[in-house]
């Protein structure tokens, strides 16, 4: 029993971080169309950044944190401005390719300073943060993880609930062309969406980092593990992504802990193969709403 | 005449670089009218509002002749984003509302042009037009009904404080007695605010019951212009957009000729 809560516990912390960082996945399909297929790259840097800034520039923690997450939203806005506005208006599929190359590039870049490697950051949240309920031991970084993850939730559904930046996004993912006859800056939401997208990456990569070391291939492969949750939750809903998210935590946590380690990346995809049978869609995709 | 806000000037307008849906249209709007643009189906009543608002070129159309002066200002071409900025708001044909966004939502998207700025007042003067909202403001405006959500769609334009508002088809699909409602609240908003309006119709009675002055459009052409009164007394006008007989009286179906008499305008 304390085993199970305990996978339960870490299940639903590494759930969380895959439901945040593909929520920002979700974000570019939402507005743009686009499936990102540099989202475990964008991870990646973030960790890669952020190992820079605390053992090249010795940045405090929390500065380097701070940092690395301005450092990514501000990418995010360049990689819209310069490789993705110009193709408005092509076909999808070139949008879609050309995020191909970006992964390879960003891959390239980090292989290039930093190497295939694994490396660790300085050990940094201190002991304190560890929580023992009864039999169960939650290790610091999970702790971390779950304050953290909560907070940007929170975060993210007032800002999309009621600030009016987050609801000119909703309404350029709902129907675009009206969006544009109001005068809402469309292009501007695409822009702010890779730049949002681009920093829950970073976010999720530096937990990540913490988690399980900094390492390009792994954490790149990341970027694949999207896919499952998103399609789980269903690809336009950022509710879905989360929810995606934990059920994927959870699965791999018991199929690792019950079954076997190895398993545990095999397991998601199979249940998912049952779900979509079941339910098309996604469990919270979008149900189109139609009036007769 | 008084001050002239918009005035388009022999305007062509060309789709996909070879389809001409307009050809040399030309038209004025005085500050503080309603004035309507009426005819058939494909007539380029649509494309002329497009071509307007800048809402052209997501669909591969563009302004290839003539100018539009909108306040001393030439702006066929520009952005969308800029077009609207400048106090110029097109309400979609066949009301397209945010689905998933509740009703409140949707009007606060209409503050769009002017970001940042509070817009609690603008609520309040939406609902007192449209008491109607008011208890649907939390429900998703994908539940709501045809007539609220034109109410909706005109509502979420006023939001951003137009002064030139483009109504496409307010009367579509809706029931006489909400078009009634309807037009009683866009003049009610015209005689209030001083909005200018340009209204397109196939509705050609109501329109011109509140509208100062029409058009009559075919074939990508102004074919006839002239007071609203003055329309409504045009025997062809009267027969074909009317439902008249020339001499004035209702048409009923027993005196309908097997065939129908087209008329040649030009």
């Amino acid at each position: 029993m304390d085993f199970f809560l305990q996978l339960l516990v870490n299940g639903v912390c590494v759930g969380l971080l895959y439901g945040i960082s593909a929520m920002g996945f979700v974000m570019i399909f939402k507005s743009s169309s686009v499936l990102n297929f540099a989202h475990g790259e964008l991870l990646a840097l973030g960790a890669f950044f952020f190992l820079a800034l605390i053992t090249w520039a010795k940045l405090p923690i929390i500065v380097a944190f701070i940092l690395t997450l301005v450092g990514c939203f501000i990418l995010g806005f360049l990689i819209e401005k310069f490789f993705l506005r110009p193709l408005i208006g092509e076909k999808l599929i070139f949008v879609i390719m050309l995020t191909v190359g970006l992964a390879a590039m960003f891959k390239g870049f980090i292989l290039l300073i930093w190497g295939g490697n694994l490396h660790t950051y300085p050990s940094f949240l201190s002991e304190s943060l560890s929580l023992n309920l009864g039999a169960i031991h939650i290790a610091p970084v999970y702790t971390a993880t779950m304050v953290i993850s909560i907070i940007f939730l929170v975060i993210f559904g007032l800002f999309f609930k009621k600030s009016s930046q987050g609801i000119y996004m909703r309404s350029v993912a709902d129907n675009q062309k009206a969006a544009l006859s109001l005068g809402v800056h469309v292009r501007r939401v695409f822009a702010l969406s890779w730049a949002i997208a681009a920093l829950v990456a970073s976010m999720s990569g530096i937990v990540l980092g913490v988690m399980n070391g900094v390492n390009v291939h792994d954490l790149s492969s990341i970027g694949l593990k999207v896919f499952p949750v998103v399609i789980l939750g269903g690809l336009d809903s950022i509710g879905g992504a989360i929810i995606g998210g934990i059920i994927i935590g959870l699965l791999e946590t018991f199929t690792g802990g019950y079954l076997s380690p190895s398993l545990r990346d095999v397991v998601p995809y199979i249940v998912l193969v049952f779900i979509l049978l079941i339910k098309p869609y996604g469990l919270f995709g979008l149900v189109e709403i139609e009036r007769v | 005449m008084g001050d002239i806000l918009l005035q388009l000037n022999n305007i062509s307008v060309v789709y996909s670089d070879v389809i001409q849906v307009l050809k040399g249209v030309s038209l004025s709007v005085e500050k503080g009218h309603i004035v309507s643009l009426l005819g058939s189906n494909g007539a380029g009543k649509t494309t002329t509002l497009k071509a307007i608002s800048g809402l052209l070129k997501p669909e591969n159309g563009e302004v290839t002749d003539g100018s539009i002066i909108y306040k001393n200002i030439n702006i066929q071409n520009q952005s969308p984003e800029y077009i609207t900025r400048q106090g110029i708001i097109q309400v979609l044909e066949g009301r397209q509302p945010f689905k998933y966004l509740t009703i409140e939502e949707n009007l606060r998207v209409g503050t769009a042009t002017r970001a940042g700025k509070p817009y609690k007042e603008d609520l309040d003067m939406v609902y007192h037009y449209f008491p109607a909202l008011v208890p649907r403001r939390k429900s998703l405006a994908g539940y709501c009904s045809g007539g609220e959500l034109q109410m909706l769609v005109i509502g979420r334009a006023l939001m951003a404080h137009p002064e030139l508002l483009m109504l496409d088809e307010p009367s579509l699909g809706l029931a006489p007695l909400v078009v009634k409602e309807i037009f009683r609240i866009i003049k009610k908003i015209n005689e209030e605010h001083g909005t200018t309006i340009v209204l397109v119709e196939q509705n050609a009675r109501m329109a011109l019951q509140v509208a100062h002055h029409g058009y009559v459009m075919e074939n990508g052409k102004i074919v006839m212009e002239g007071m609203s009164s003055d329309l409504i007394n045009n025997p062809d006008v009267k027969e074909f957009y009317l439902g008249m007989a020339a001499s004035g009286i209702a048409k009923t179906y027993k005196d309908v000729k097997s065939y129908r008499r087209r008329k040649r305008w030009l």
